[in-house]
Order: C-alpha cells, then sequence, then structure tokens
C-alpha cells in the first residue's frame, strides 16, 4: 500500500504496525514517529495499524542552535 | 566565583551560564570536544527528519551529548509559523521521554532570522497550556520581554544581534533594561561573535548567554569554547563586583599627600 514517509511517496506491506515498519527501517537511536500528525507514543507502536496514504513522520535529535 | 553562584531555570540550578548549541560543527567529534571545553551544562539541538536508509552508520547525536549528562533543549529553529513550532516541541518531548524544557522560537524571515514576535506568544500559550517549560528567544523589546514572563515563560532570551550574524551586543541599552525589569532570567540568544561579547552580555546583568555560531565558526572551535566559558565567568563577576563610575576626566591612583618633589 501507499504511504507518504518523511515527505516521500513510499509502498510498504498492507496490515503492519508501526513496530513493524520500523523493524524494517534500521533506524538508529533515538526517533519520534507523527502519524497524519499525531504524536504515536513509543508504547503504542506494536498497537497502531498503518493505513493507506497515512502520512508517517520520523523524526530524531541533529546539531542546532 | 563561588559556588553558590547559580543559574536557576524551571527549577533546576546549573553553575554554568553558558548555553551552547550543536549546529554547524565539522562533525559530532568536534562537537563533543567544544561542548565539554565551553563547560555548557544546558545544550540545544534540533529536531529532524531522519535519514531513513542513509547515514545510519554515523554516530547519533544523543550518543555523543547525552541527556544523562546534558540538559538537552530541544529548539524549534527554523519553525515560520505556530503550528510548526508547537509540533515540534511536541515531537522533541516524545523523543526525549517527556522532558518539557524547550528553546521556542518561531521566526519572521529567512533573511533575518528576526522572531515573529506575535506568533511567538501566541505559540508560547499554546505550550505552556500544555505544561512544557518554554525559554522563549524574542527581539530586544523590553515590553514584549515582559509580557512572555508574565504569561509564564521560565526564561526570556532576546537576541543581541541577528541569528549567526556576529554582531555583538548592538542595544546594550535594551538589553539592560529587559534584565532591569525582570523577574525570570535572561539570556542573550544571538548575536555574540567573540569573547568580549560574551563579556559585555554579563556585565549587562544577564543571567547567561546561549550561543552556537561563535563557537562552531571559529577557526579553532575549541579554543573559542574555552575562550567563551572565560569570558561568561569574567563578565559575571564583573557584574557582580560592580564596576567603577565613568569619568569625563583622569582621577589619579596615587595620593597626591606626601609627594615630595
Amino acid at each position: 500500500m501507499e504511504v507518504t514517509l518523511n515527505g516521500d511517496p513510499c509502498t510498504i506491506e498492507q496490515n503492519i504496525t508501526i513496530a513493524i515498519l520500523i523493524s524494517t527501517l534500521d533506524l538508529e537511536g533515538k526517533f519520534a514517529i507523527e502519524i497524519n500528525q499525531h504524536i504515536i507514543p513509543r508504547s503504542e507502536y506494536p498497537h497502531t495499524p498503518i493505513k493507506p496514504d497515512d502520512n508517517i513522520e520520523i523524526v530524531q535529535a541533529i546539531g542546532g542552535g | 566565583m563561588t559556588s553558590t553562584d547559580t543559574i536557576s531555570i524551571a527549577g533546576t540550578d546549573y553553575s554554568s551560564r553558558l548555553l551552547v548549541g550543536t549546529g554547524k560543527y565539522k562533525d559530532l567529534d568536534e562537537t563533543k570536544s567544544a561542548i565539554e571545553t565551553s563547560g555548557a551544562q544546558i545544550v540545544t539541538i534540533a529536531i529532524r527528519r531522519s535519514n531513513i536508509g542513509q547515514n545510519k552508520d554515523e554516530p547519533n547525536l544523543l550518543e555523543v551529548i547525552s541527556p544523562d549528562k546534558y540538559t538537552i533543549l530541544p529548539n524549534t529553529a527554523g519553525c515560520y509559523d505556530v503550528e510548526s513550532a508547537v509540533r515540534t516541541c511536541r515531537l522533541a518531548r516524545e523523543l526525549l521521554d517527556g522532558h518539557d524544557l524547550v528553546k521556542l522560537e518561531v521566526l519572521g524571515d529567512k533573511k533575518t532570522l528576526f522572531p515573529d514576535v506575535p506568533q511567538t506568544l501566541e505559540a508560547a500559550k499554546q505550550l505552556i497550556d500544555d505544561n512544557f517549560k518554554v525559554m522563549v528567544y524574542t527581539s530586544d523589546d523590553p515590553i514584549m520581554a515582559k509580557r512572555f514572563e508574565e504569561m509564564g515563560c521560565v526564561a526570556v532570551m532576546p537576541l543581541a544581534a541577528p541569528i549567526g550574524s556576529g554582531l555583538g551586543i548592538r542595544n546594550p541599552y535594551n538589553i539592560r533594561t529587559i534584565v532591569e525589569n525582570a523577574n525570570v532570567p535572561i539570556l542573550v540568544d544571538a548575536g555574540v561573535g567573540t569573547a568580549s561579547d560574551a563579556a559585555i552580555a554579563m556585565e549587562l546583568g544577564c543571567d547567561g548567554v546561549l550561543m552556537n555560531t561563535a563557537i562552531a565558526e571559529a577557526k579553532n572551535p575549541v579554543l573559542m569554547a574555552s575562550a567563551m566559558k572565560k569570558a561568561i565567568e569574567s563578565g559575571r563577576e564583573a557584574y557582580l563586583a560592580g564596576r567603577m563610575p565613568r569619568r569625563a576626566y583622569a582621577s589619579a591612583s596615587s595620593p597626591i599627600d606626601g609627594h615630595f618633589l
């Protein structure tokens, strides 16, 4: 199914949770996730399904002033 | 400097009055060395999209600047509207396991990076209502500084000159007025170019200085971090000591009595 991941169109498997998506992405360190502008608490990753056309943002800390 | 001369922000006491950013460094090794040398205890970070599938071998900033060792201050740099600034803070709170101290900036335009003060006020209100502790970047306007204090910001951080400009303390009279009126910490945020600028901010009575570019863009950032640490301490001591009055004419240092010629 099609979703938007960090601003880019992306095809992912159907009927997966955020936890499964994350496991396929090789993310390092701490991050936070928003779906359709709602923050998903880390504890909810295994219970939050991704739906078609979801807008997923994954962010992390980088250098800044 | 006595060990009791601390700056208290949102209920936590800090011995260092120098706050530093983590942007613009050559690499994370240089970031780490400069920040350790600066003695800073509060360190700003930015929140950005993860590079998915790229750079995954690079160390993560929070592994180098550990939240166990430093108070991490997420900022909203790059936000030009209320909504993106508030969203950034909420993402930062989730990212940092409930950490609620943030640096709010809502910018007006890309050329000057001056704050959009009406939008900053609205964002501050929403964040305070959502239980954030807000350190706010704003203009050097004493009336606005007081407004931010009255609405519940835990620190007010006027600019001394545009972000990244290194032009120094452009309006010391406004900064002094803001300090005189304040009941929350006032920190100069932005504009410092070299050590004497930081000392001037502290001599004016500021509680601290937040800087990034002045250290990161120095030819030797680690050495400049050391200079800034000393400048902040010197400026603070000079402020506490109370400077001599300025006079239009000379005043001899040696006594006149007993002059034998």
